[in-house]
């Protein structure tokens, strides 16, 4: 976002124990760190993969979505989730921007996640088999994301707070949206209220997995929120996500699919089932449904496009050439 | 393949205020990129103007040299109207 | 009913096109347009919605714009059959746009003294975004027309295939003695077709034979396609609200 031209001067820096000291005194004072900072290389590194993760999902999550656009059943929700899938590109581009402030080209992120080295967030490796999808993933997917992105709007390093304070003012029409078409359905034919238990069934668990592993079982976290890139651990979020859905899925009549579900008095919040964490890895580590198919669908757009890149910056040279001709005469 | 250029983009909220940068994008060249400003940044009605300027040619200040720029100014407390003391019978000044 | 089958033409154009549009979602060549072709997408659908809506109004058999939009066949879609093109590619598609806006926008000009409230409305928003697709994608048949070899290459053979389209876009149609005559648009789409030809390096191709079938429902193949994968989840529950 900011003067490219410095972006790498920091990656001299020496790191003393006295430097990361007075890096970590900057993180705990709430100050915010910018692209030209010094700064550790494990926190820069950490911040180009969990940016460019964040911004692949939001690319691949145009995917499962757009596959409704065409079938959209009226005018009025055709035009918003067109605006919906729109918005998922706008906010990958905000944050390939934020990501590109330290240093990492867009071309690069994206050849990363087309070599299937850079991971997305595995819930866009399931099918969307209904319309009802539409609804549950603006609901679920959705809802789960702003639980995870507000905190990141108070994120230590600036350009990405920032890329989340827009992404999270444009996140809620989507919530609602997803949920307008999940009531709608629910006080629908029997049909429809099928078709949208049928699409809670599927999206339920794979939604509370998009919070990650168990507190006690994740690499990164201890850092990550030392240095103030997460802010609330996994369980804590997962918690929180569980207590605001389950009263939304009751007020429509529908069941969520964890026979172990109660309500906790003492903590005052849910208890719910264990987690198929065998299932989690297996889509994590690339075994999703339809994990060769997005990344197909994502390497055609970016080779069959490649030829209209091409022809702007040629295009742009020729401009250029001219422009100077004509100074010069 | 040459990467193509990215641009800063600062957008007019609404007349009377200043440009405020948003953002950035990708475009080959200046129309482009304000074409791809205005289908990114302003699909809510953001903004009435738009300016863009490619981010190589942003000249910034260097952050080592954050200290010698910027901190020689907190001494002069005298630049700051709260500095002198008026009597109160004297009204708002 | 005049007016009705007049405005029904339009919402078809609108509807049709902006589908086609709404297929790049996601798999444009760069993520900039990834975000610009919806745009002009949401502008076209939202331009149908109003002109459905007014038509199902006008005809008063009940028939609102989702009615219209989704239990019509192919034989019964007006549609111009330039805009029902697959999109084959980003330079087709952005000559596809060109070509429609840049006879919309005087078209909408010559609608707003019409005297039909609804007609004189939409021509008031429209003619506004029509002259920013014209921008869009007439900069963008430059940049291809002008580009590299691949690209010029390309863009002459959009050419070649979607000229022969043009011709129905001056047809009277239903429009005749209700909305303004179309065949007048001629010299201004002439003249801004061929002021972006002109930096693109692109020739006017002439004297081709049109092809026109789109206003009497005689389309081509591809319409079917498209009218069923839209209309697919819509007829599967009819009476369904969503």
């Amino acid at each position: 976002m900011y003067s490219q031209g410095l972006i790498g001067a920091d990656s001299r820096t020496e790191e003393t124990p006295e430097f990361l000291e007075r890096f970590q005194a900057r993180i705990d004072a709430e100050e915010k760190i910018e692209p030209n900072d010094a700064m550790p290389e494990g926190y820069r590194r950490t911040l180009v993969r969990q940016i460019g993760q964040h911004a692949h999902s939001e690319i691949v999550g145009m995917l499962p979505e757009g596959n409704w656009i065409t079938r959209a059943p009226s005018l009025r929700r055709k035009a918003a989730l067109l605006a919906k899938v729109q918005d998922e590109g706008g906010h990958g581009l905000y944050l390939y921007s934020a990501a590109e402030t330290l240093g990492v080209s867009r071309e690069q992120m994206t050849e990363e996640l087309l070599s299937g080295k850079a991971k997305y967030s595995s819930i866009f490796n399931y099918p969307t088999l209904s319309w009802a999808d539409i609804g549950i993933i603006g609901w679920l997917v959705d809802g789960a994301a702003i639980m995870n992105q507000i905190p990141l709007c108070r994120c230590s390093f600036g350009p990405y707070a920032r890329a989340m304070i827009r992404v999270c003012k444009e996140e809620s029409f989507h919530q609602r949206q997803g949920y307008e078409i999940v009531m709608t359905l629910a006080r629908g034919t029997d049909a429809q209220r099928e078709m949208v238990q049928d699409a809670l069934n599927r999206w339920w668990w794979p939604s509370i997995m998009m919070f990650g592993p168990h507190d006690s079982d994740s690499q990164h976290s201890d850092q990550n929120m030392a240095w103030k890139i997460k802010r609330f651990s996994n369980d804590e979020l997962r918690q929180k996500f569980i207590d605001a859905t389950v009263p939304q899925a009751e007020y429509l009549g529908l069941t969520i699919p964890d026979p172990d579900l109660t309500w906790n008095e003492e903590k005052g919040g849910y208890d719910h089932g264990p987690i198929d964490w065998d299932e989690f890895w297996r889509v994590v580590k690339g075994h999703g449904p339809m994990a060769r198919d997005r990344i197909k669908a994502r390497r055609k757009a970016w080779d069959d496009g490649a030829w209209v890149r091409e022809a702007a910056l040629a295009h742009a040279e020729k401009r250029r050439a001219r422009k100077q001709t004509m100074a010069a005469e | 393949m040459a990467e193509t250029p990215l641009w800063e983009v600062f957008i007019r909220p609404r007349n009377g205020l200043s440009h405020k940068h948003v953002g950035s994008i990708h475009a080959a060249d200046e129309v482009l990129a304000v074409q791809a400003a205005r289908d990114v940044y302003t699909r809510r009605g953001e903004g009435t103007s738009i300016w863009v300027v490619r981010s190589a040619d942003i000249v910034a200040s260097d952050p080592d040299q954050a200290a010698e720029n910027f901190e020689p100014t907190a001494g002069k407390v005298y630049r700051h109207p709260t500095f002198y003391e008026i009597p109160e019978e004297v009204g708002h000044m | 009913m005049a007016l009705f089958d007049a405005i029904l033409e339009l919402a078809d154009d609108h509807l049709v096109l902006g589908h086609r549009l709404s297929e790049w979602c996601g798999h444009a060549p760069m993520l900039e347009e990834d975000l610009a072709m919806p745009n002009m997408a949401l502008d076209l659908i939202g331009t149908a919605r109003t002109l459905y809506d007014h038509a199902g109004k006008l005809e008063g058999a009940g028939r609102d714009e989702d009615a219209l939009a989704y239990t019509r066949g192919e034989r019964e879609y007006r549609n111009l059959l330039l805009v029902e093109r697959p999109n084959e590619d980003f330079a087709h598609t952005m000559l596809r746009q060109l070509y429609f806006a840049a006879f919309m926008e005087p078209y909408w000009q010559a609608c707003l003294d019409h005297e039909d409230e609804v007609v004189r409305g939409v021509a008031g928003k429209a003619i506004k975004e029509m002259a920013y697709h014209i921008r869009h994608a007439g900069e963008w048949v430059i940049r291809l027309g002008d580009g590299t070899e691949e690209s010029a290459r390309r863009m002459r053979e959009a050419v070649d295939a979607l000229h022969l389209y043009t011709g129905e876009l001056f047809e009277e149609g239903a429009a005749e003695g209700v909305l303004p005559a179309r065949a007048a648009m001629r010299p201004v789409w002439e003249d801004t077709v061929g002021r972006i030809f002109a930096e693109a390096g692109l020739d006017m191709p002439e004297g081709a034979i049109a092809l026109s079938g789109g206003r009497r429902g005689e389309h081509g193949e591809g319409l079917g396609h498209l009218l069923a994968e839209m209309q697919s989840l819509h007829r599967a529950h009819i009476g369904a609200t969503w």
